[in-house]
């Protein structure tokens, strides 16, 4: 098996619901707590094992603003294993999870160092490493019905842009879905062969653009009340 | 990268450490010892360990969790890191066996010592080369992944082992052989050399960018929202950058401290007929904090690739 979460980006519309399902059941899960501090200061921190950032891509009027969730993509080369010298840091061989074991870390930061997608954060309180689990303790939880038993991100996600499932079998949902769509690797140049996919936005048709009515020469009410401010 | 003050001193120190040892081993195998007397050669054997384990220990400074520091000895045969901490605690019963090898025999050089001698000298190397691949291993900065790396360490560590090798034997009223001011002017101006290049070197744009970490190569790419108000740790620990022209000052200071003041002192302790204690001094103190700023110049110009997703376009 070889598990991992296929990521829509053309549906995810950057609600944080992800992130925040995430900590809510990690942070008392068997990775936790994370741990945050002065979280309601002004300078907030914390452990976080996924984040949303958005971007803007492309140049109007072909542009598109792209909300784009990460947490732990589960790497077939996974180097941040190899690189850990304690042991601590271990991928599961029966489902490809990568995971932390919280009694062995010694919180050097290598792994950290050696992931390219920013998946692992240091918890300063206990001075341990935390990451995404793929909520393995939930996923094989026989007493949570069958429907259930999914990561906390992929049930909460209100747009459906997170699908859990196994890519090692080519008829299950995520295979086909990111077959049709053409699900993408990040920075796929490194060679780490990440699990989860990114699903592209689809295609759209061109925002017409219309021109606005300038009076660049002319006298204009806008114009005259900005120079009185002005001065 | 944000630069670890352990981390420096760790470096740096050990790396005096190792090199003052392995001049110690050298001088003694090759050539007999300049020193004095023998009480002289063993306290510069001291001071060599006495560096080497405050370098060690600092190095456990960085750890968050440092109770679970015994188990790095785990993973060496895959990790870089392990591997250097497990050659680390090896290096000392060798070093120690072969000055007690030494002092059983009167200090004459023996087979024993001849092997013992050899395998220390090897594993400086190695170890410099296994704390070198620890950074040198990471695709993640390419900064780091490159040969430059090791070279540079087992460069500096043989160099900052020179300087204080003659300052050992200056302080107690010696002058070590020509060769040995030769040796550290050509070590410093390779040196130099070297980290001139390193510098151009770390100006090149990398192959991953904005837009392979965020799979649109045909468009650009604009961080829009981080998706918090204040830093978190991946900004922390990986966008911790200084303003360009303290940028550039640290350089040219590397450059001044590390080399250039040790390069004209060594050549003028080469031209003098007895060895300056004062330049000698000055030389290995310049260096020591030259090295220290280049330690701390190699993690702010490492640009890890997680800042891509926060902006960064190459």
């Amino acid at each position: 098996m070889k598990l991992g979460l296929l990521i829509d980006l053309d549906t995810c519309v950057g609600c944080h619901g992800c992130a925040t399902a995430c900590k809510q059941w990690n942070t008392s899960g068997t990775i936790g707590p994370l741990s945050d501090s002065n979280p309601y200061g002004k300078d907030p921190d914390g452990a976080w094992l996924n984040r949303i950032r958005t971007y803007e891509v492309g140049d109007a009027p072909d542009s598109k603003t792209v909300h784009f969730p990460m947490s732990c993509l589960h790497c077939e080369n996974a180097d941040c294993v190899t690189v850990c010298p304690t042991g601590a840091s271990y991928k599961r061989e029966e489902d490809g999870i990568v995971l932390v074991d919280q009694d062995k870390c010694m919180g050097c930061n290598l792994c950290a160092w050696a992931c390219p997608y920013g998946a692992r954060e240091l918890d300063h309180d206990q001075g341990v490493m935390k990451k995404c689990t793929l909520c393995v303790d939930r996923i094989y939880d026989q007493n949570l019905p069958e429907e259930e038993r999914q990561p906390a991100c992929v049930l909460t996600c209100p747009t459906s842009s997170r699908l859990f499932g196994d890519f090692d079998d080519p008829e299950s949902e995520v295979s086909i879905k990111s077959r049709q769509r053409g699900g993408r690797d990040l920075m796929p140049e490194l060679g780490y062969e990440p699990t989860n996919k990114y699903l592209p936005p689809r295609e759209k048709a061109t925002v017409e653009m219309f021109a606005l009515d300038s009076t660049e020469d002319g006298f204009s009410l806008k114009s005259w009340v900005n120079k009185m401010i002005a001065r | 990268m944000h630069p670890a003050l352990s981390i420096l001193v760790f470096t740096v120190t050990s790396g005096f450490g190792y090199g003052l040892m392995t001049l110690l081993i050298l001088s003694q195998l090759l050539g007999g010892s300049p020193f004095a007397n023998v009480n002289a050669y063993l306290i510069a054997f001291f001071v060599a360990f006495v560096l080497m384990s405050i370098g060690l220990l600092s190095s456990t400074f960085h750890l968050a969790n440092p109770k679970n520091a015994w188990r790095a000895f785990n993973r060496f045969r895959t990790s870089w890191l392990s591997r250097e901490g497990v050659l680390a605690l090896l290096y000392y019963p060798i070093a120690l066996s072969y000055v007690a090898v030494l002092w059983i025999n009167e200090w004459q050089t023996t087979v024993a010592a001849y092997v013992l001698g050899a395998v220390c000298v090897v594993l400086g190397f190695v170890l410099t080369h296994c704390t070198a691949m620890i950074y040198a291993s990471l695709k993640t900065i390419p900064q780091w992944h490159t040969r430059r790396v090791p070279i540079g360490f087992c460069l500096f560590f043989i160099y900052s082992g020179v300087l204080a090798y003659a300052l050992a034997v200056v302080s107690e009223g010696g002058s070590p052989l020509s060769a040995v001011w030769i040796a550290a002017c050509v070590l410093a101006l390779t040196g130099l050399v070297f980290k001139l290049k390193y510098f151009t070197f770390v100006g090149e744009p990398s192959k991953t960018t904005i837009n392979t970490a965020t799979t649109f190569t045909e468009a650009t790419v604009r961080l829009f929202d981080t998706g918090h108000s204040a830093e978190n740790f991946l900004q922390k620990e990986f966008a911790y950058v200084v303003g360009p022209k303290t940028q550039a000052l640290a350089r040219k200071a590397v450059l001044a401290l590390a080399f250039i003041v040790p390069l004209v002192l060594s050549a003028l302790q080469f031209s003098r007929e007895s060895s300056s204690l004062s330049m000698a001094i000055a030389a290995v103190l310049c260096c020591y904090v030259g090295l220290l700023l280049e330690r701390w110049l190699f993690f702010i110009e490492a640009k890890h690739v997680v800042r891509r997703f926060y902006g960064e376009q190459y």
